[in-house]
């Protein structure tokens, strides 16, 4: 009977798989089918071609030019693939700040919000509560306007001695950056466009901070309630053996609940480490040049769309596996000490 | 036609599925263009529009003046209208669907909209990569800048610095880049995927300067709360010939689409209006009755019904009454016709002889 159900069962995944294989196959036939039938050439040959747009936020790439690997900045004069590299550099920039961010917040309102005497329990409750259920888009738009109404013109910037300026372009300060040659130097901002505008320097713009504070709080939520309820999982005998052992609170929280807790928070949480990533293309609203938005550009110029969204699910298939690798190991390691324990 | 028919309209209804996603369209459609497509009906587009009972047209729906929607639900504007006469000339209804910039290109591809009536620019990549044919131009364009009248700029040379809000995927953001490059200026883009984020960013002083297509900027000043505080700025730096796109290789579609809108040149430059076109089909004039269908076979050589023209005359007017009801000096755009004008007139508008 067991040997019967077993055998059944693998007709039917090989049929499953069968199937899934002759619809790739079906679908990528009519692919280039069509694609030759409307004249355009398929194929990734187009990203050595020279995208010719600009880009708002650049920074240095480790890249290759004339055969050395060097610092190369993006200008409109890269190639498509240096253009959607900084694309890609713009969304990472704003998923590794979003991840820490997030989780901070994630585990700073789930403190407050376990315990019930804080005085800050009911906001923190409250919220979790609205910031989970408001669609992503529409907190990035408010946050979006927000900012730029709160921000002062260039004109009236805040201003911190001579070089550090904010206003509705951007938190302006001296830092490094690189030039055409690729040699780093030191530059404060200037004001130009006869001091209606500002450049050069380290800058955040307000697309950038939208979009982190937006994620960085819409994540946040969730993450705080993952680690409430974990700290609520871990079983009341812990904390009360923990006390009888003499441990302060304090002690109890560190050594006893939260190595527990973390245990069984971390893979939740992490998914909404992969869904802060892939959030990100929302910023294709508000004006912040991270990968979707470059990539919209680039398939309106070359006319690759297919390439262009294959490299898009490529790009966030490949972080999502590799933090979801990157966890599996830290998960198994914390199991196997937990076993020798 | 009927054996094959099943899998083109299985396709056809995921593609419209995909619009409804809106921003994820263009994954979609990709997915779409997976899926057998029109393309192998590429001749048939008038059979299949005929068989429908209505011409898909790909509008932008938020553009005033070239196809936006009015108060009573309708789209309005001179794209628009020129949909609604292919559609009256093929003895069918219109039906429109809002593109965005980065999904329009696809749809015509993958077969999702039967002609695409979005201002879009006539180019020669745009020609032969995407595998389109562009039927003659029905509103010359070329890009501007809109400006806050407090700057006290008078000319796009002085914008050096500048942030400058712009659409993506457009020749405008393209045209941007050579302008400031070629001048040697400096300036930083802001670049929004939908028009209404671009306009809202630069209503809230993201940016110090607005470009697009000066029709556009027209549109965006008229919607400004207060639009005489902004001013577009006279220069014109790129050429932006406005034409309607058809698949390539589909001839006996791209002709009816070409010559529906060389008929409403032509109406204008013989006088034949909305009001007064049927009284002309016995007139006089031998161009006339042939274009109205009084004389000859021009319609039949078509594949259309004789009176083609002067269907499509009688449900939106000729070309000048189209612009002057859309853009003209009665509407909040009150854009001159300057190169719009007819060739007799000072300006490009030059219809082919109808014989």
């Amino acid at each position: 009977m067991k040997a019967m159900r077993s055998k059944a069962g693998f007709l039917l995944q090989f049929a499953c798989v069968v199937f899934i294989v002759a619809l790739v196959v079906f679908a990528g036939i009519n692919a280039s089918n069509n694609l030759r039938a409307s004249g355009s050439a398929a194929g990734f040959g187009f990203l050595a071609q020279v995208a010719g747009f600009d880009i708002a936020e650049t920074f240095p790439l480790p890249w290759f030019r004339d055969g050395t690997l060097t610092w190369v900045e993006y200008r409109s004069e890269g190639s498509y693939l240096l253009a959607l590299a900084t694309g890609l550099a713009n969304t990472l920039k704003v998923a590794v700040v979003g991840i820490v961010l997030s989780s901070a917040v994630g585990v700073l309102v789930a403190l407050v919000a376990s315990s019930k005497d804080s005085p800050l329990h009911l906001p923190a409750q409250f919220y979790i509560r609205i910031v989970r259920n408001v669609p992503l888009l529409l907190q990035l738009l408010i946050w979006y306007v927000l900012l730029l109404r709160i921000l002062p013109e260039v004109s009236e910037s805040l201003r911190v001695g001579s070089s550090v300026f904010l206003n509705n372009r951007g938190l302006f300060v001296p830092g490094p950056v690189i030039d055409a040659v690729g040699v780093f130097r030191f530059e404060s901002p200037e004001l130009v466009f006869g001091g209606r505008n500002i450049r050069g320097g380290l800058s955040l713009s307000p697309e950038y901070v939208a979009l982190v504070t937006g994620l960085t709080l819409y994540t946040g939520s969730f993450i705080a309630e993952l680690v409430r309820v974990a700290l609520a999982a871990v079983p009341s005998g812990q904390r009360e053996a923990a006390s009888a052992l003499g441990l302060s609170p304090l002690q109890s929280f560190r050594h006893v609940l939260l190595p527990q807790a973390v245990r069984i928070a971390v893979p939740p949480v992490v998914s909404q480490y992969l869904n802060l990533l892939k959030n990100s293309s929302l910023a294709v609203a508000i004006g912040y040049p991270e990968l979707v938005g470059v990539g919209g550009t680039v398939i309106n110029q070359s006319g690759q769309a297919i390439e262009v969204v294959l490299l898009w699910m490529a790009v966030y298939l490949f972080f999502s596996l590799l933090t979801s690798w990157f966890v599996n190991g830290w998960n198994a390691r914390t199991l196997r000490i937990q076993g020798a324990a | 036609m009927s054996a094959s028919s099943r899998p083109q309209r299985f396709h056809v209804n995921l593609s419209q599925a995909c619009m409804s996603l809106g921003r994820r369209a263009p994954a979609c459609l990709v997915v779409a263009a997976l899926l057998p497509s029109a393309q192998g009906f590429a001749q048939a587009t008038l059979a299949k529009v005929k068989k429908q009972g209505y011409v898909m047209c790909g509008v932008t729906g938020d553009l005033a003046g070239f196809s936006a929607t009015d108060s009573k639900g309708q789209i309005q504007g001179i794209d628009a209208d020129l949909c609604r006469a292919i559609a009256a000339a093929s003895g069918v209804e219109a039906r429109f669907k809002p593109l965005t910039a980065t999904t329009r290109f696809t749809a015509l591809q993958s077969g999702e909209i039967d002609v695409l009536t979005r201002n879009t620019t006539w180019s020669l990549s745009r020609d032969t990569k995407l595998g389109f044919d562009f039927v003659g131009v029905n509103y010359y364009d070329g890009q501007g800048f809109l400006v806050p009248k407090s700057l006290n700029v008078k000319s796009a040379k002085e914008l050096d610095g500048a942030s400058v809000c712009v659409q993506s995927g457009t020749t405008t953001e393209l045209n941007l880049t050579e302008f400031f490059k070629v001048s040697k200026k400096k300036y930083k883009p802001v670049v929004f995927a939908n028009f209404n984020d671009a306009n809202k960013a630069y209503a809230s002083g993201r940016c110090d300067a607005y470009t697009t297509d000066a029709s556009g900027l027209a549109a965006v000043r008229a919607a400004l709360k207060d639009p005489s505080a902004h001013v577009i700025l006279p220069d014109i730096i790129s050429k932006e010939p406005l034409s309607p796109a058809t698949r390539h290789g589909d001839d006996a579609w791209t002709d009816v689409v070409r010559w529906t809108l060389n008929a409403l040149i032509t109406a204008e430059e013989k006088g034949v209006t909305q009001a007064n076109a049927k009284s002309l089909v016995a007139g006089n004039d031998p161009e006339v009755k042939r274009l109205l269908g009084g004389e000859g076979t021009l319609g039949a050589d078509m594949g259309l019904s004789p009176d083609w023209a002067l269907k499509a005359i009688l449900a939106v007017g000729n070309y000048g009454e189209i612009f002057e009801r859309h853009l003209g000096a009665k509407t909040p755009l009150k854009l001159e016709r300057g190169l719009n004008a007819l060739w007799n007139k000072g300006g490009l508008l030059y219809s082919p002889p109808f014989n």
